[in-house]
């Protein structure tokens, strides 16, 4: 019982059979078809961690952030911030909640209103999450992060056009951390920039979560990147969560056979080791998320498939070591019972 | 030895702004022989792209491309528009990061590919359609004779993108110049693709470069690189050389910036600062700012791409060993 409440204690964040679906016009008369974005998710995040989401297009990383951050309404579910209800809140509670709850977009520029000032943008937050704060104590705080992220505070009053890929992202990174969030969700927040400028803004990550004792949802499409910064990685595969385990567990032991296939199709950097490994090809594409697989959604592209993967969905099991796996064959896989289709 | 396909001599492309000119590319030279695979690989404004595009004639109105890109003894810088379309396509080809804006929405596959054939190389129609449906199957697309009927918008990114390489390919061009191909994709559909392309240069002896700022995707599938900076190149050479023993200080920051599945480091050691404008480049050598093992010569003059032994180039004054901690 104690090592319950415990668990209690440190979890920040709990995710509770989260489902959302959208719903696709198919013209005037014809009936809506439904696409499921995100279906029975459910995982923790405790104080401090960073989990990373992985997944390819289409697989509802980025809409389980916004979900977790009520700029989508889930369908179903539960967010629990503290043990709270996120999806109970009044719009006013809610925007209460907003600063500890802050997000990091893409696309650095286009994220950036580009007639206001830098300044202004960074302070904005706190206009409407913390009206108590006057006009002096807001400039103070907006030129403590600007200081943290690393831009100088004489850019104050300059506009997001003249600055670099890079530099916007620290201004978003600013505002995300200027009303002090104990969670930021960072939604591939280094695709968008060169790989000298991406690494910078890593590292900058990384020191921030020390300084400000955050903890992160990093979500990428870029597995090495998601490694790089990640204590735990949840893998989703068509709006279902296929994998949650450590980075490491991830990387030297995987399970699912979608973790598998994405980790050896990932590009490393260093000839002898990519030319040495053999990839284990995934055939096709992943399916429309409107018209989805029966029974387990990746057997269509998995090389273990049998025909009863096609009748019965895998449960996300807990396995040992404090894992989760969503296949009905993965101990069979692992101990080479299985054989691979060629 | 394997025959040179193309051999680029001071390429150079230049921009005429308003009321200034921009430099993209300086003084670029390199061969390429049949059946390799060079990646070129450098950031956003390294001038990679247009190097490629100035020989493929597709530059902008206000870019203007000297120097030679000579294809036995054909040069193809400068080259009137119609004398280059006997070319293109049929000896050079090139596909791009987006495969949707190179192929017409408003005509079905079939009718897009088989055009290459009839025009290039004077197949009659019904040859034309049946070939272009064999190379379809070639790059990996299911169903082909269904999918020839399809029009672009019906396939996904994936599928369009072996459209691209179907249709570049379809002439047997001694060149594939690929921008950025799988960028775009996801990666197990990148995957795929890359072992598309090691089989075609292998099957062809097509001569592939690889335009790229991911250097996950150059250690997979290039043999040699050449890496670019502010709009030259700065070190060229054996992937394996560039990777495991770089010489120019921005190889070195790239492949220390590039975060590495297999080995998880506590943290990246990035390039400070940020990527230079065009238009102002710094100085003597234009990565001197941003540079760990600047000295006072690169600060005034600007160092030539010079042979450094066995088949590599850079362009550096710092002779020591490229190890931050003999700086810091």
């Amino acid at each position: 019982m104690m090592a319950q409440a415990n668990v209690a204690e440190d979890t920040l964040l709990e995710i509770k059979d989260l489902k959302k679906s959208f719903s696709i016009a198919t013209g005037l008369f014809g009936k809506p078809l439904e696409l499921k974005a995100l279906q029975n998710i459910n995982f923790t995040i405790k104080k401090g961690e960073t989990l990373g989401i992985v997944g390819e297009s289409g697989c509802g990383k980025s809409t389980l952030g916004r979900c977790i951050l009520q700029l989508i309404e889930p369908d179903a579910g539960q967010v629990l911030w503290l043990g709270k209800d996120l999806m109970s809140l009044s719009p006013k509670e809610m925007r209460q909640r907003r600063q500890d709850l802050q997000i990091i977009f893409q696309d650095p520029l286009a994220s950036l209103n580009p007639r206001m000032t830098v300044g202004e943008i960074i302070s904005d937050p706190l206009r409407t999450l913390r009206p108590e704060l006057n006009k002096r104590q807001r400039q103070e705080r907006v030129v403590r992060v600007m200081e943290s992220v690393g831009l100088l505070p004489e850019m104050i009053n300059r506009y997001p056009h003249e600055f670099s890929g890079g530099q916007a992202q620290r201004i978003g990174i600013a505002r995300a951390l200027v009303t002090e969030p104990k969670l930021i969700v960072c939604d591939e927040p280094v695709s968008a920039l060169d790989v000298s400028i991406q690494a910078q803004i890593l590292n900058l990550l990384a020191d921030l979560k020390d300084e400000y004792g955050l903890t992160l949802i990093f979500i990428s499409h870029n597995l090495s990147v998601v490694r790089h910064v990640s204590d735990r990685i949840l893998v989703l595969y068509l709006g279902r969560v296929v994998e949650l385990a450590t980075g490491d567990e991830i990387y030297s032991t995987p399970k699912h056979p979608y973790t598998r296939a994405l980790l050896t199709a990932v590009p490393i950097p260093d000839p002898k080791l990519a030319r040495e490994r053999s990839i284990d090809a995934l055939k096709g594409e992943i399916p429309s998320p409107i018209n989805q697989p029966s029974g387990c959604t990746f057997r269509t592209r998995c090389r273990y498939a049998k025909d009863y993967c096609a009748e019965q969905l895998p449960p996300l099991e807990r396995i040992p070591g404090n894992r989760q796996v969503a296949c009905l064959r993965w101990e069979q896989i692992e101990s080479g019972e299985a054989e691979p289709a060629a | 030895m394997a025959n040179t396909v193309l051999d680029v001599q001071d390429l150079s492309v230049t921009f005429q702004l308003r009321d200034s000119e921009v430099d993209a590319v300086r003084e670029m030279n390199f061969q390429l022989t049949e059946g390799e695979t060079l990646a070129v690989v450098g950031e956003s404004g390294s001038g990679k792209s247009q190097a490629f595009l100035s020989i493929m004639g597709l530059l902008a109105r206000n870019g203007r491309a000297t120097g030679k890109a000579l294809m036995g003894d054909v040069n193809l810088v400068g080259m009137d528009k119609r004398r280059l379309d006997e070319y293109r396509g049929r000896d050079i080809a090139m596909i791009f990061q987006d495969p949707m804006t190179s192929l017409n929405p408003t005509l079905r596959l079939r009718t897009q590919l088989a055009e290459v054939l009839v025009r290039h190389r004077g197949f009659d129609r019904k040859d034309a359609v049946r070939t272009s449906i064999e190379m379809l199957e070639r790059v990996g697309i299911p169903e082909p004779a269904k999918r020839a009927n399809s029009y672009p918008h019906e396939l996904s990114g994936g599928m369009r993108q072996r459209v691209m390489i179907a249709m570049a390919l379809l002439c047997q061009p001694k060149i594939l110049i690929a921008d950025e191909p799988t960028t775009a994709l996801d990666v197990t559909v990148q995957a795929q693709m890359l072992d598309l392309f090691k089989s075609l240069t292998e099957d062809f002896g097509t001569a592939l470069v690889l335009i790229t700022h991911d250097l996950g995707v150059v250690a997979g599938v290039a043999d040699r690189m050449m890496v670019m900076y502010g709009g030259r190149s700065v070190e060229t050479g054996s992937v394996n050389d560039l990777f495991y023993d770089p010489r120019h200080p921005y190889t070195l920051g790239l492949l220390h910036s590039t975060p590495h599945i297999a080995h998880r480091a506590e943290r990246l050691d990035p390039i400070r600062g940020l990527p230079p404008s065009l238009e102002h480049l710094p100085k003597g050598c234009s990565f001197n700012p941003r540079c760990a093992f600047c000295f006072d010569r690169c600060l005034e003059e600007r160092p030539p791409l010079e042979p450094i032994g066995g088949d590599r180039k850079k362009a550096c004054f710092y002779e020591g060993p490229l190890r931050y901690e003999e700086v810091a």
